[in-house]
């Protein structure tokens, strides 16, 4: 194999993706307009009055909360990213790929890369939005390229473990309920609504094991705050991400192993 | 390698999943150039074989090589010689039929020249050229299988690998079928294919195996199978009363050159023939001659029906083997 190949197959595997998203108009609308932007505006402003100011210890509440959002966004596309190769799976989709010679990795990359790059966009779009309602990066352009880089090291995780999802379930019923067992729990026991500081003390301990907290934590300085408080922050959340990462893809490539050969 | 011929080899091959035991000690060569099939009832362990064939199965025991190349350690170059349509309509509803093979262009790592090269050679193969830019979702079942087997030639493949191509469709769409998968073969690419239709494997296939439960019961050439149970049969009955003319009439048939067996019945003779068409007048011709009158003749020819019967023990259809007997 050698890399030429594995580029052409990496290639051609993502244009499938983007392929697909051009032909569902709809879906397209959705994906960059997303209901997360929505939440944004409406919670944003609606508990502008709620929140505590000194609590959250930023200048409004939909400020506070971009960050979550941001990282939330990232949170569900990777924790969906798999539900494409499932419906692969049971179509004879992904069997047809795995008879040609093609690396087996580059099904999940082109899935990774394609999940990732609309991420991004909608980061850009959630952030532009944010930016009309008054929302400030305090750490400007370079803030944004850390943000982006912090949600696709994130994603990785996150599509490797609903990669695996995606292997070891028997149907597509179970893939989605498994999601929501996942990925509510990992927003609700995180930092994405509420600081650290504002929660009970049992909560405060299942959030810190929650890798959410340590990117959200990490992406609303920069939001913010400003770079001297965010970049121990992003430090941390660099380390904590590379476990995660380690963790999921052994977890994933054994699933995937398993599941294919 | 062995014999230059023998383009697949498989050598008591099984595969477990778990408790289940989907085959069992397979053993057969595919030869070059040949249509080679595997008949059998659903959860016979048609795909199963086929899909270790392909490498995207590990096998629990046993080997199989194509093109000489061991298909789990040398798994990338089995891949990149051999072409496969599986079972299901394995098309992705969003993409149009040219993105489809565009798709397996790359995945195959072929030019975008020969690609497109391929393509239109394939879609005027498989009569698809004008719905070649409409995307898969507004396709017939047919044409869904026609895309699939063009899916399946695209890397000009010295072997195909075809899991049931007929299932579910009409008459029209499988005698089409029928008619590809007969020029492959002229083109000389070797096929195996999968099938629980006796009369497909019968008209199509050079050499068959019967696989039953997981095990192959026998492999032969359809006539093989066929005349390995007694082939054809003429059978003659004699006037009631003019039944003394039977032991000469017997002795007359026999020297006859077409006739390879004669058996007395009561009233009447089992007479085994090369062919039926040239036999019979000469069997006739032989009763007049002897002044025997004959009250009936019948031809029996046995049928692909009668050779799985005889070695699974149940039709094809019936499912499962008969162990509905209490002890
Ligand atoms: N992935 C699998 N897991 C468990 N059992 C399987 C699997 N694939 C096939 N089987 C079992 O193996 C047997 C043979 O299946 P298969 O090869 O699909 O038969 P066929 O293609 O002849 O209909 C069946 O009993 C089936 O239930
Ligand atoms: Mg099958």
């Amino acid at each position: 194999m050698t890399f030429q190949h594995y580029r052409q197959e990496v290639l051609a595997l993502t244009m499938r993706w983007v392929r697909r998203l051009s032909r569902e108009k709809f879906s397209m609308l959705f994906t960059l307009v997303q209901p997360m932007l929505f939440w944004l505006i409406f919670f944003g402003s609606l508990f502008q009055h709620a929140a505590n100011i000194q609590v959250l210890q930023a200048p409004n509440y939909m400020s506070f909360l971009a960050g979550g959002v941001v990282v939330m966004t990232v949170l569900n596309n990777g924790l969906a990213g798999g539900v494409d190769l499932l419906f692969d799976k049971e179509n004879g989709f992904l069997e047809r790929m795995m008879s040609t010679p093609i690396h087996r990795s580059s099904v999940i990359l082109s899935r990774y890369l394609f999940v990732m790059a609309i991420t991004g966009m909608q980061i850009l779009v959630i952030l532009s939005i944010a930016f009309i309602f008054g929302v400030r990066l305090e750490t400007g352009l370079p803030g944004i390229a850390v943000i982006l880089v912090i949600g696709m090291l994130f994603g990785v995780g996150l599509t490797a473990i609903s990669m695996a999802l995606a292997f070891s379930v028997k149907s597509h019923g179970d893939f989605f309920s498994m999601l929501g067992f996942l990925s509510l729990p990992m927003i609700f026991l995180s930092s994405a609504l509420v600081p650290l500081s504002a929660m009970p003390g049992w909560m405060q301990v299942v959030a810190l094991v929650n890798p959410m907290t340590w990117v959200i934590d990490a992406v609303r300085p920069l939001i913010i705050t400003g770079w001297d408080a965010a970049i121990p922050r992003v430090g941390m959340a660099f380390v904590i991400l590379a476990i995660f990462d380690a963790v999921c893809l052994y977890g994933g490539a054994k699933a995937f192993r398993r599941a294919i050969g | 390698m062995m014999d230059p011929a023998v383009v697949i080899n498989v050598a008591r091959l099984g595969k477990t999943f778990g408790p289940v035991t989907a085959v069992e000690d397979l053993s057969f060569t595919v030869r070059a150039g040949e249509i080679f099939g595997l008949l059998g009832p659903n959860g016979a362990g048609k795909s199963t074989t086929l899909r270790m064939l392909i490498t995207v199965l590990p096998p629990s025991a046993g080997t199989a090589t194509v093109l000489g190349h061991d298909v789990v350690r040398e798994a990338d170059t089995v891949r990149s010689l051999i072409g496969y349509v599986p079972q299901e309509r394995a098309v992705d509803r969003f993409l149009t039929g040219r993105e489809h093979l565009e798709l397996l262009g790359g995945l195959y790592h072929l030019s975008r020249t020969e690609t497109n090269a391929r393509i239109d050679e394939l879609l005027k193969l498989v009569n698809l050229e004008e719905h070649a830019d409409r995307v898969a979702k507004t396709y017939s079942g047919g044409m869904k299988r026609k895309l699939d087997i063009a899916c399946g030639l695209l890397p000009n493949p010295r072997i195909v690998f075809l899991d049931e191509p007929t299932l579910g469709l009409d008459v029209q769409s499988r005698l089409k079928i029928w008619d590809y998968i007969r020029q492959l073969r002229e083109n000389g690419i070797t096929i195996v294919m999968t099938t629980n239709y006796l009369e497909e494997a019968d008209q199509l296939c050079d050499r068959l195996a019967i696989i039953d439960g997981g095990t192959i019961r026998v492999i032969g050439s359809p006539l093989e199978l066929k005349t390995g149970l007694g082939g054809d049969r003429l059978s003659v009955t004699i006037k009631e009363h003019e039944t003394d003319t039977l032991p000469r009439l017997r002795e007359g048939v026999m020297a006859l050159p077409l006739v390879r067996d004669v058996r007395l019945k009561s009233g009447g003779l089992d007479i085994l023939v090369e062919s039926p068409e040239k036999s019979l007048p000469a069997v006739i011709e032989v009763a007049q001659r002897l002044d025997c009158s004959l009250d009936g003749i019948e031809y029996h020819r046995p049928r692909l029906d009668d050779v799985f019967v005889a070695h699974t023990g149940h039709g094809l259809r019936g499912g499962t083997p008969d162990t509905t007997e209490e002890e």
